[in-house]
């Protein structure tokens, strides 16, 4: 499902994020991504949707080479993919309701078909009561379990999330981590990175360790087969 | 990408408008929301738009009152003095058979005394001629398609060839020259036009970029998770719209405002001169026009701003 060949990623100015990267992750499989602060996680992750653009090597999607996605058909690969971000990116002058109904807004989908699938959402998080309020009103846990709940209602084949668990204690980072393994028993792919090591291992899950820039070697196993 | 998006099944043509009619609505809701900023970037277009609109608008009725004075572009034709009067009668029979000629009036020898004893006041010194020594006269009105200075100076020629003729006379120097004024005028409109339609575009271009900039947060999350471009624009575009639309509203009410004001004035100077002339203020075509003008040009300067800086937001 995410495969990537040899990738590297120099930023304008020199700074070579990746160096040299490959693995595959396979439909419905779930990883852990890992590694110290600067190691190269984010910038991966952000390959993945097209926010930042590989400088060597290839990424595939679902077979599709990211490399031949022009800006026009961005939007669609996104759609394929839920992104969960350690500072939420929520929309805060809007509801939570709207806040998880934005992916299936921009999509098109017929307005009872979003309330349906917004409150399927909010209740697998466990916001449904929730629907009403502003996401300013809500803790730091909620605040990302609306993050989780987008980035989901459209249900994507792929789910990422960069530091999910970054500002939540370890009872909170535990009940979020097992609700990403809940997605993946149901099929989704999902690549989570994280520094919080003692949690993940722990989970029993593939993981994936970064060093500056490069892959530990143990950890590139799939990408052979 | 393996899946078939949603945006196949969800897309119909009337769920496609329903968007739309959405997206509209927000955008007029939000400028709602604003209320100060709203209404001073309409009243500066509303103003913008005003000004040509009464140009064009004050231009229309001088030339109403011109054509009012159609009387002026007629030919006067002296006939020769032996021609009688019965005979003058004949030539203007035959000159309405002409397709040149609209209409044709008859001034006998008498009558041509009788007005001139009238007007002048000669009338003793008339009284010590021997014979009237007025000729009969025939007042010709060219149709309307004649009366452009060209065909007008032909038919001229013509009625100066006729054997009755001593003397054709039209005075067509002031028509060129209010014609030529009214050229002017109307140049001066689209100059005028032009640089106020330049001002609609850059007033509502710097509103809507800095609508963009307000709403940075919520472009960036929304391409995120896939909103196309096209979807992102639609709600600037609109807010655009509206307020052209808006502004083109305000310019209806202005002209309209200032047109009730001179109009008493001009009656009463018009009155003065023994005319029926009245004011004509905007109708309804002109109201759809500023009104549609004061849309496209919302619409074009949003798209422009939209153009240069929506680009620019790329979620990080």
């Amino acid at each position: 499902m995410i495969r990537f060949d040899n990738v590297r990623k120099r930023y304008p100015g020199g700074h070579e994020a990746l160096r040299g990267v490959s693995f595959h992750l396979r439909r419905g499989e779930m990883a852990f991504l890992t590694g110290h602060s600067g190691a190269g996680k984010s910038t991966l992750l952000k390959l993945i949707p097209l926010i930042e653009r590989a400088s060597h090597g290839q990424v595939l999607i679902g077979g599709h080479n990211l490399a031949r996605i022009g800006r026009r058909r961005t939007p669609y690969l996104r759609r394929q993919i839920g992104i969960i971000f350690q500072n939420h990116q929520l929309l805060f002058d809007r509801t939570v309701f709207d806040n998880v109904a934005l992916p299936l807004v921009v999509s098109g989908y017929r307005h009872q078909e979003i309330g349906r699938r917004v409150r399927a959402a909010l209740d697998k998080v466990g916001l449904l009561d929730k629907e009403r309020a502003l996401p300013i009103t809500l803790s730091g846990g909620e605040q990302q379990r609306v993050g989780i709940a987008r980035a989901v209602v459209h249900k994507p084949p792929v789910l990422l999330a960069d530091e999910p668990t970054g500002n939540l204690d370890p009872e909170l980072s535990r009940e979020i981590m097992t609700l990403f393994t809940q997605f993946n028993q149901v099929g989704v792919t999902v690549l989570v990175a994280t520094h919080d090591l003692a949690l993940i291992r722990s989970l029993d899950q593939r993981i994936l360790t970064l060093s500056e820039g490069c892959l530990q070697a143990a950890d590139a196993g799939g990408a052979a087969s | 990408m393996s899946r078939p998006g949603p945006r196949t099944r969800g897309m119909a043509a009337p769920v496609w408008v329903l968007r739309h009619l959405q997206v509209a609505v927000a955008a007029l809701g939000r400028l709602y929301r604003t209320p100060l900023s709203t209404a001073m970037t309409v009243a500066v277009i509303g103003i913008a738009l005003a000004l040509p609109s009464v140009l064009l608008v004050g231009l229309n009725n001088v030339q109403r009152l011109s054509a009012g004075w159609g009387g002026g572009t007629s030919i006067s034709l002296f006939l020769k003095q032996s021609v009688k009067d019965t005979q003058a009668a004949d030539l203007a029979s035959r000159l309405r058979a002409w397709d040149q000629v609209a209409s044709v009036h008859t001034i006998t020898h008498e009558q041509a005394l009788t007005e001139f004893r009238h007007l002048s006041g000669f009338g003793s010194a008339l009284d010590a001629l021997p014979d009237n020594p007025l000729p009969a006269v025939l007042v010709i009105q060219p149709t309307a398609a004649v009366k452009q200075a060209a065909s007008l100076q032909s038919l001229l020629l013509k009625l100066r060839q006729l054997p009755q003729t001593d003397m054709a006379q039209l005075d067509l120097q002031w028509v060129k020259r209010l014609n030529a004024l009214m050229a002017i005028g109307r140049r001066g409109v689209l100059v005028v036009g032009g640089l106020l339609a330049l001002t609609v575009l850059l007033v509502v271009g710097n509103t809507v970029r800095l609508d963009i900039q307000n709403r940075h947060d919520e472009i960036a999350v929304t391409k995120l998770i896939g909103g196309t471009d096209a979807f992102i624009r639609r709600p600037f575009l609109y807010t655009g719209l509206w307020h052209g639309a808006l502004g083109g509203l305000l310019a209806c009410v202005l002209v309209e405002s200032a047109f009730a004001l001179l109009g008493g004035p001009v009656h009463h100077l018009a009155t003065l001169y023994q005319s029926s002339f009245s004011l004509h203020s905007i109708d309804l075509s002109d109201v759809s026009m500023v009104l549609s003008a004061g849309a496209a040009l919302g619409l074009a300067g949003s798209w422009l701003a939209v153009g240069r800086h929506l680009d620019a937001i790329e979620p990080t």
